[in-house]
């Protein structure tokens, strides 16, 4: 070896100095679970079809929203995002507008006509389903998917369930039920109409099912009883909106119209009262509006459009002219208490919104079913009633009764019910852990307000069932999807691969994320520290 | 601005990189074919701020001048930790001579390119604090004054390091080093002590000063390019925090140098021929006790009001001398 003067050694790299051995602890790549897709009672990936969306590619987001749920559009009217509500973009500026740019990826598919196809191979297994309405269309869907084939037998004159008799055509038009509920059908899913099953076990061997899923929802109204001389002036709720949906003239409310109760109905009878040309539309509350079960944003709407609401009052009678209603007040419980004092108020109808019972009568002769003492079915954690292969969900098991939360319990039966048909058991894969806002680096995230759907004037929303509430145009759903803080999941924002200070990470590339070179890392910490999203975490090293 | 924020892309330009935004509009360090002029296997401590911002200023220096570039390296961390003998985590040509003469010696390469008609080669001096601000002082000043084609950059992590974390002329008031022990009724490095390198390289009038931080790669990169556009002598000084002379965790390096800046302590601004043409705004202003507190060199502080109360009228008179709040904002606040 001939070296200069003074020089002993060949010049070499630092590489041969393998910095690892110094770490205590080491950096490992997460994916933790975001809290919009932990709050989805229909299980959707919230997150993953925001990242379709973000590079524009509108298609790949709505096919992954079809994984789980298969009409987008009427979810991004009606469901009643509690994925917003947990959103951890609300504690830096405001939730992302989920619900917006899903049902702006929905109507995309129904312009551009996008379809699902069915690759799975035929099972040869035949599955009945009791019930048109969100629970039902879903399983039928999940179900068709895994090859089967699928009949649903519904009651009613027109499929959609709730969606359709439940929610005024101003929150969701007809044409968006359709559409959605169309492509199901198009899946080669058997829709019998005006067919009522009285007897589920005899109706499956007439026609050879090998499971059933029965979500016939909760149509019965449930009322109090006042004292009146004329009872056709009271009217139910869930009534009123069906008459809206299939006779042909509307139902005669009156001038005057009281609803009775404070959920999100009774909100729904007074606004669509308003828009029948009712001069006055009063909502009778017994509590207050802070323990209203009706949502806030809905409130606010219905007020705009002139609907007036007397907190703590019970109608306690009816005479010609309208109702008398005695004041309440709250005691230490906060449950209201009446207090004696009376008043009156003129009124031509009376609409009862106080809530829905299942008719459980085709459970009531099923071996092994089991009906709980409220009157909704009892299910197991497999959605299977106590009767084998019979399955429920949707309003007529215990459960929130929402738009969404039936479209979960379709999607949930539909993969037990799949498993069930091919002998084995399903079992979920285990939950990631949550990837709560302490996890975050919020510094990298630029400002940026939430986008605001845009409303139809007031005149037209007191007269017309136009919808309320209008779209995102695409510029505004694309920067509504960029809001989204990717919690819990690399989005590839590189920024592990730029403040490693011993380059110690390996950048492999568009969507293939990046890989730690533990021969140097020496475990700082800081890949961890600046990770905007917390997909990081440090783990102590085996010694 | 030197460059184009981009709002609303998730996290717009804060970020190394984003796959939402034009190549164009990523950080040299997000690409996959960077130079890692400084790479794996040196021997700085966890979490060094040196030696990030070494290889984010450098590899953007590369980039500008096409990997045509020499560095010449005074004494001191950044030497020591990239170098021991006979290994090397340069990957670029790189020379070490004295703790007093990295500029001198810069001079001198850029003078031989000049004379050998190589002058498409860039020379970059670099060096630590001490080495700058106090040892280096006299030849820096002097390369300042002939204007000779140099960049030079100094990482400031405000005290001798590499010999066990001595005050240097960077040391701020109240800061705990080996020299300026938390005793008496004057704990730490006094106030009113040292210099302030970019004020004075400003006033030799060349072509361009600017501050930087490790924390803002965006801001850092754009102010080396914009460096390697000009000729001429050229000062670039970027704050670099220290683990361990600072008494903090490695992982908050980033953390302590975001809010350095954010609240005002550590002013980020460009000039050119002597006269300040960009301050970098505070985008979140932060209160100076959330910087002290992660940094036990501080730690007393806390016990002495008088101290933090000085140290705040720092950052104030900084926000207000630099105009580092939009003017809403400084009522605001």
């Amino acid at each position: 070896m001939k070296t200069p003067f003074a020089i002993t050694l060949d010049v070499g790299s630092s590489l041969l100095n393998k910095t690892g051995s110094w770490r205590t602890e080491r950096p490992v790549y997460v994916d933790r679970l975001p809290p919009c897709n932990n709050a989805c009672p229909a299980g959707e990936n919230i997150q993953q079809w925001l990242f379709h969306a973000e590079e524009g590619d509108y298609e790949q987001a709505w096919r992954e929203i079809m994984r789980n749920n298969p009409m987008p559009a009427i979810m991004g009217r009606a469901c009643y995002h509690p994925c917003e509500s947990s959103c951890n973009r609300a504690q830096l500026d405001q939730a992302v507008n989920i619900h917006a740019v899903e049902r702006f990826l929905g109507d995309q598919a129904l312009r551009h006509g996008w379809q699902v196809e069915v690759s799975a191979q035929s099972s040869g297994k035949r599955v009945l389903v009791i019930g048109a309405g969100p629970s039902g269309l879903s399983a039928a869907y999940h179900l068709a998917l895994a090859g089967h084939d699928v009949v649903i037998h519904e009651a009613g004159p027109l499929p959609g369930g709730m969606m359709r008799f439940g929610i005024p055509k101003y929150r969701l038009p007809r044409d968006v039920v359709d559409g959605e509920i169309q492509r199901i059908v198009d899946l080669g899913v058997t829709l019998r109409l005006n067919t009522k099953v009285e007897d589920i076990p005899a109706t499956m061997q007439d026609e050879g099912y090998d499971a059933c899923f029965v979500a016939i929802g909760a149509h019965v109204a449930k009322r109090v009883d006042i004292p009146t001389p004329d009872a056709s002036r009271i009217l139910d709720a869930v009534s009123v909106l069906r008459d809206m949906e299939t006779e042909s003239e509307p139902p005669m409310l009156g001038r005057r119209v009281v609803v009775y109760g404070g959920g999100n109905t009774a909100v729904d009878v007074a606004r669509t009262a308003k828009r029948l040309g009712a001069a006055e539309a009063v909502i009778v509350y017994r509590r207050t509006r802070d323990q209203m079960p009706a949502h806030d944003f809905e409130m606010d709407d219905a007020m705009e459009e002139g609907v007036v609401v007397n907190w703590l009052r019970t109608i306690t009678s009816m005479d010609d002219t309208g109702f008398t209603i005695e004041k309440m007040e709250l005691d230490e419980d906060g449950w209201p208490q009446p207090t004696g004092e009376f008043e009156t108020i003129e009124a031509d109808t009376l609409v009862m919104a106080l809530g829905q019972n299942v008719d459980t009568s085709i459970l009531e002769n099923l071996p092994g079913a089991s009906v709980k003492k409220d009157g909704v079915v009892e299910v197991g954690s497999d959605m299977m009633t106590g009767h084998p292969g019979i399955f429920a969900g949707g309003d007529m098991v215990p459960s929130e009764r929402t738009v969404t939360v039936a479209a979960g319990h379709g999607k949930k039966a539909a993969r037990h019910i799949d498993a069930y048909l091919r002998g084995g058991k399903y079992t979920p894969a285990p939950k990631h852990e949550l990837a709560d806002h302490g996890l975050l680096n919020t510094w990298y995230y630029t400002d940026a307000e939430q986008t605001v759907q845009p409303l139809l004037d007031d005149i037209r929303r007191q007269t017309t069932f136009e919808e309320v509430t209008g779209g995102l145009d695409e510029s505004n759903a694309l920067y509504e999807a960029r809001r989204c803080l990717s919690c819990g999941n690399c989005f590839e924002c590189d920024n592990c691969y730029g403040v490693c200070p011993d380059n110690s990470i390996t950048k492999l590339g568009p969507g293939k994320r990046f890989e730690f070179k533990y021969d140097y890392c020496k475990g700082c910490g800081l890949c961890a520290a600046e990770c905007p999203c917390g997909a990081i975490k440090m783990v102590p090293e085996e010694i | 601005m030197s460059y184009q924020q981009v709002k609303f892309y998730q996290t717009g330009t804060l970020t190394v990189g984003n796959r939402l935004l034009d190549e164009q509009q990523r950080t040299v360090q997000a690409t996959l074919d960077r130079s890692n002029s400084l790479d794996s296997g040196h021997r700085a401590c966890q979490g060094c701020g040196e030696a990030l911002g070494a290889r984010y200023a450098i590899d953007a220096a590369m980039r500008a001048a096409d990997n045509q570039l020499v560095a010449t390296n005074a004494t001191g961390c950044l030497e020591v930790f990239t170098t021991p003998y006979p290994e090397s985590a340069w990957r670029i040509p790189w020379i070490h001579s004295l703790f007093g003469n990295a500029a001198a010696v810069a001079t001198g390469v850029a003078a031989a390119l000049k004379v050998k008609g190589r002058e498409g080669i860039r020379v970059i001096a670099q060096g630590g604090d001490g080495g700058t601000t106090d040892i280096g002082f006299g030849c820096l000043s002097g390369m300042f004054e002939r204007n000779d084609d140099v960049l030079y950059i100094c990482y400031d992590n405000q005290a001798y390091m590499n010999t066990g974390v001595q005050r240097s002329s960077a040391t701020p008031g109240a800061a705990r080093t080996a020299t300026t022990q938390p005793l008496g009724p004057q704990p730490g490095a006094e106030f009113g002590k040292g210099k302030n390198v970019p004020l004075i390289a400003m006033a030799h009038m060349i072509p361009y000063v600017a501050t930087a931080s490790v924390h803002d790669l965006h801001d850092l990169e754009a102010k080396v390019t914009r460096a390697m556009l000009l000729h001429g002598a050229r000062y670039i000084q970027v704050f670099v925090p220290c683990p361990l002379g600072w008494g903090a965790r490695p992982a908050d390096t980033m953390k302590i140098a975001r809010l350095a800046v954010e609240s005002g302590l550590y002013p980020l601004f460009e000039a050119e021929h002597g006269e300040i043409v960009n301050v970098t705004r505070l985008r979140h202003r932060a209160d100076v006790e959330e910087y002290l507190t992660l940094q036990r060199r501080f730690a007393h502080v806390f016990k002495h009001p008088e101290q933090l109360q000085h140290i705040r009228a720092i950052a104030d008179q900084n926000i207000r001398k630099f105009g580092l709040l939009d003017a809403q904002e400084g009522v605001a606040r």
